[in-house]
């Protein structure tokens, strides 16, 4: 704290080195970006950034789950997905290439809960399903098509046959799926 | 029920005790609300996190639905050295900012608490794990070609990008190959020719009518053009070079030892073999047991594509909005596959007899295209062979197509039969994934089966002799070196591979993507933009690949000629897929696609091996030329240097060349085939035992928060003010709730 805007203390970036799973170049980087994003102000490490000035960040303008990340990451207490820079360590340490499954696959989870109620329901999936395919009418499936695919997802992944799939069920899943660890990852 | 509930928690809280180093003052904290009749607390002043006792440094929040999985998993990350997150570290998966200067103030404590031998070992500890990973950083950094990797990685997905990693991995291997051969063979020759030392040549026992051998130097005043021929089809003034087999002459080089040549090529050269099966073998061991764990549940295509179909890593929008495209086709094309599986197995008897006699009418004639294409590779090579034999002085144009005929030939029938395959595809009706699949078999299969076939020929040609019988074991007249020739053919096939490569690129590829951009009818906009085929460009290299290892050991600069040629390769490609192709409407998997290369390219290595093999052992080498002229074989040094060793160490050697020892050996490998199956037997039945037991936690969560409620309701009847505010997730209390484990304090401070 203190001195230019660009530095990030010794300290502080050793203690982020150890409780996150970045290198310390990430780190660094993280930090001119977000500096960037802050406007060039010299704030307190908890200032915040809203949403808006985030999804401009070209690693997140083309992700269809953009807004979702922010939720998920932010804690802000007014829910409105800013990211401080720590929110914003916590984001990119989840996406990096050492993070564990079990990190990536919780967080993966509540991307994808929608509603926020801790299982993906059916109306979950549908929203899931649409956000990956486009948005438009002629880039989504069919209602008929829909219905096949998430009776199917459903048949696949839920164990215990409660119409949803819960944190365990989908983390069972996703450990079977060679692609999800090298695909969840940002690389700013 | 309760009682499992109680271990499970008991269990986190020692292991996170054990990592956290810390006394029991900063662990885990919390209430037993003794008003309820349960042991479980349900904290609802919070809308999100559970401040139970702000002095604390950690607190839990679990899932019900999670609870135990996510105590072991808690419980395993702690213990592992890998824990970072913040979460990972205090336990607590939805920090907040008092959550972290908790864990802030924790460490400090940790820090301060400790005595100096503790601290020493921690600070120890911690630095250095940084500089392991600071070296890990450097060690990747110094990847060759990281950035453009990246590049394209970002804005082309993990498909392609495992395609030029595989390449990278192909130029690392030649390069090694190359320096295998440049260290034991050519380096001593390099050494000789410039200092003295006393050198055996190699001579064959009698001097006959099989040992002349002039090759074929121009004499004379040379026209240039006929130094491109010489340059681009190995003849001329590059034969008598460290290039090929013929110029390698030295039998032993006599200074502080004998360095024995022959032998070293001949080890050099099993070498380059083991070491490319060794290495792409550990390449693929990681790919082989993800595909095996894939192949365990194949009904798990649906949930992998929407789970981890989106690729984080896009960044520019065009090519998200590609992956969206290929995203919907997929879904489309699968949804539609299972449809038509379940059609087909509505088919009628009649039906099938019908599908089956097309198939194999079809199979057939894919036969009869790929023996008629064999047949002209045959007919091309043995009239290329007699015309270089003839050696008439044509056009110069003239000249090198006659060369380059097999080439050209190959490279047409390579061109030609995967149209026809992708057409007779469509009448097979077979499902969309496998019809892919199988063209891709007979793709590579024709690609491989023509190096075949041209070997063959040429084998044909060597040790055929228009008189009877081959005086010196091969056709002398023709091919008084024929290792030389053999090595020629395959440097022509190498540079030619590579000249259609960059033509087509720069031929093709620009022009097409020009033409697209400017020019607007209906038939250009139906050809498109063009499309990285991933398997036809793998195809290539492999096929490239192939031909490297069969020609090392006749021409061992070879590797170092295809380094280079991969390094172009891969520059090329890079800019053409930049400038000129739009992401691929079928994706390539990431994970299945590392695996399916690494297969092709062992097919490649086991082609390779038998015909290097075959003429190591069964055709008598050259009298004319090499380091083999003494010997009948090129193999025969081996048993004739075994013979000359000390006797304790030839018998050894013997012995375990002897049958007694191969069949133990094979006994043996066989009881240790039979243990590992036995062993994954063992395992698919534990992993379905496990996944019965996650559906019965899944049971007994809900019995328990039935009684939850139950027990709630009985409290909250008695005494009405204390009734929840609605405001925390309201909507959880039937599908799950956060619960604080209570309990675990009551273990620890007892």
């Amino acid at each position: 704290m203190g001195g230019t805007s660009s530095k990030l203390p010794k300290d502080l970036l050793s203690e982020y080195q150890e409780l996150t799973f970045l290198t310390k170049q990430e780190i660094l980087l993280a930090h001119k970006i977000f500096s960037e994003l802050q406007g060039g102000e010299n704030g307190p490490y908890s200032s915040r950034v809203s949403m808006q000035k985030i999804l401009t960040l070209p690693e997140l303008k083309a992700n269809p789950f953009r807004k979702r990340l922010c939720h998920v990451f932010s804690t802000s207490d007014m829910k409105d997905g800013s990211l401080n820079f720590e929110d914003f360590l916590d984001l990119l340490s989840a996406f990096s290439d050492t993070a564990t499954l079990e990190i990536k696959s919780h967080y993966a989870f509540r991307i994808f809960d929608f509603d926020d109620d801790g299982t993906l329901d059916a109306r979950d999936l549908e929203k899931l399903v649409n956000c990956l395919t486009g948005e438009t009418d002629d880039t989504r499936l069919t209602a008929e098509e829909m219905r096949q695919l998430i009776s199917n997802i459903l048949e696949e992944s839920d164990i215990d046959k409660d119409g949803t799939v819960n944190l365990s069920e989908f983390q069972h899943v996703i450990s079977r799926s060679p692609d999800f660890v090298s695909s969840f990852k940002i690389v700013l | 029920m309760c009682l499992r509930f109680l271990t499970v928690m008991h269990c986190f809280a020692r292991s996170a005790q054990r990592r956290l180093q810390s006394s029991t003052q900063t662990s885990t904290h919390l209430h037993i609300n003794t008003q309820t009749s349960t042991h479980l607390h349900i904290n609802t002043q919070t809308s999100t996190h559970l401040h139970i006792n702000t002095q604390t440094s950690t607190h839990l929040h679990i899932n019900t639905q999670t609870s135990t999985r996510f105590a072991f998993s808690i419980a395993a990350l702690i213990n592992t050295q890998a824990v970072k997150r913040w979460s990972g570290v205090t336990g607590e998966f939805d920090p907040d900012q008092d959550g972290r200067a908790r864990c802030r103030q924790q460490r400090l404590q940790q820090g301060g608490a400790l005595t100096g031998w503790g601290l020493w070992r921690l600070n120890v500890h911690r630095s250095l794990k940084r500089l392991k990973e600071d070296g890990m950083d450097v060690l990747s950094s110094l990847q060759l070609w990281r950035a453009d990797i990246h590049l394209i990685e970002g804005m082309f997905g993990t498909g392609i990008l495992s395609y030029f990693s595989f390449l990278r991995f192909l130029v690392l291997l030649n390069f090694i190959m190359f320096l295998l051969m440049f260290v034991f063979v050519m380096l001593p020759m390099i050494i000789t020719s410039h200092s003295a030392h006393n050198v055996t040549y190699s001579s064959s026992s009698n001097v006959s009518v099989c040992s002349e051998y002039l090759g074929s130097s121009r004499q004379g005043l040379v026209v240039f053009h006929e130094h491109i021929t010489d340059l681009l089809s190995g003849t001329g003034f590059l034969e008598h070079t460290y290039l090929f087999y013929g110029y390698y002459k030295l039998e032993f080089i006599h200074s502080h030892f004998t360095y024995n040549l022959p032998l070293a090529y001949l080890l050099a050269t099993v070498t380059y073999l083991l070491l490319s099966l060794v290495w792409i073998v550990k390449r693929s061991a990681a790919g082989f047991k993800r595909k095996l764990i894939q192949d365990e549940d194949r009904f798990q295509s649906f949930c992998n594509k929407v789970f981890a179909g989106w690729d984080f890593c896009i960044t520019n929008e065009n090519a998200a909005r590609l992956k969206r495209s290929s995203l919907l086709y997929e879904l489309k094309m699968d949804l539609e596959e299972e449809r038509i599986k379940r059609k087909m197995a509505n088919r009628t008897r009649g039906e099938k007899c019908r599908i089956y006699a097309l198939r194999a009418a079809l199979n057939l004639f894919v036969m009869a295209v790929l023996v008629a294409c064999f047949y002209c590779i045959y007919e091309a090579t043995v009239f290329s062979q007699r015309k270089q034999a003839e050696d008439q002085k044509s056009n110069f144009l003239l000249e090198l197509v006659v060369e380059y005929l097999p080439s050209i030939v190959i490279t047409l029938a390579n061109f030609i039969t995967p149209l026809i395959f992708n057409l007779i595809i469509n009448f097979e009706d077979y499902s969309p994934a496998f019809e892919i699949r199988f063209t891709l078999m007979r793709c590579v299969f024709m690609r491989l089966a023509s190096i075949g076939v041209l070997l063959f020929s040429l084998w044909d040609q060597i040790t055929s002799c228009r008189n009877s019988g081959c005086p010196c074991g091969y056709n002398h007249q023709l091919y008084p070196c024929w290792e030389t020739h053999i090595g020629q053919e395959m440097y022509k096939l190498v540079i030619f591979d590579f000249l259609i490569i960059a033509a087509v690129i720069i031929f093709v590829e620009f022009p097409r993507k020009i033409i697209v951009n400017y020019c607007d009818c209906g038939l250009v906009k139906w050809w498109g933009q063009q499309e990285f085929a991933i398997p036809q460009n793998v195809l290539e290299i492999v096929y490239g690949q192939t031909i490297c290892w069969i020609g090392t050991f006749y021409c061992p600069l070879l590797p170092a000629i295809n380094t280079v040629k991969y390094i172009l390769v891969f520059y090329l490609k890079k800019v053409s897929l930049v400038t000129n192709c739009r992401p691929a409407t079928r994706p390539f998997r990431a994970s299945s696609s590392n695996f399916f290369f690494l297969v092709v390219l062992l097919i490649g290595l086991a082609l390779a091996s038998v015909p290097v093999i075959v003429s190591i052992a069964e055709i008598r080498s050259s009298r004319a030329c090499g380091p083999f002229m003494s010997y009948n074989t090129s193999w025969e040094v081996v048993p004739r240097v075994v013979s000359q060793l000390p006797p304790s160490l030839c018998s050894f050697l013997q012995a375990l060349a002897s049958e007694a020892f191969a069949v133990s050996f094979f006994v043996i490998t066989c009881l240790g085939m039979f243990y590992v199956i036995a062993l994954a037997g063992a395992h698919k039945r534990v992993i379905e035992h496990l996944r019965d037991q996650l559906a019965m936690e899944g049971h007994d969560k809900r019995f328990l928060i039935q009684k939850l409620c139950q027990a709630q309701q009985a409290v909250y009847a008695h005494s009405p003010e204390r009734r929840p505010p609605r405001g925390f997730r309201g909507n959880r209390y039937k599908a799950g709730m956060y619960l604080v484990e209570p309990l675990v304090e009551l273990e620890m401070q007892v």
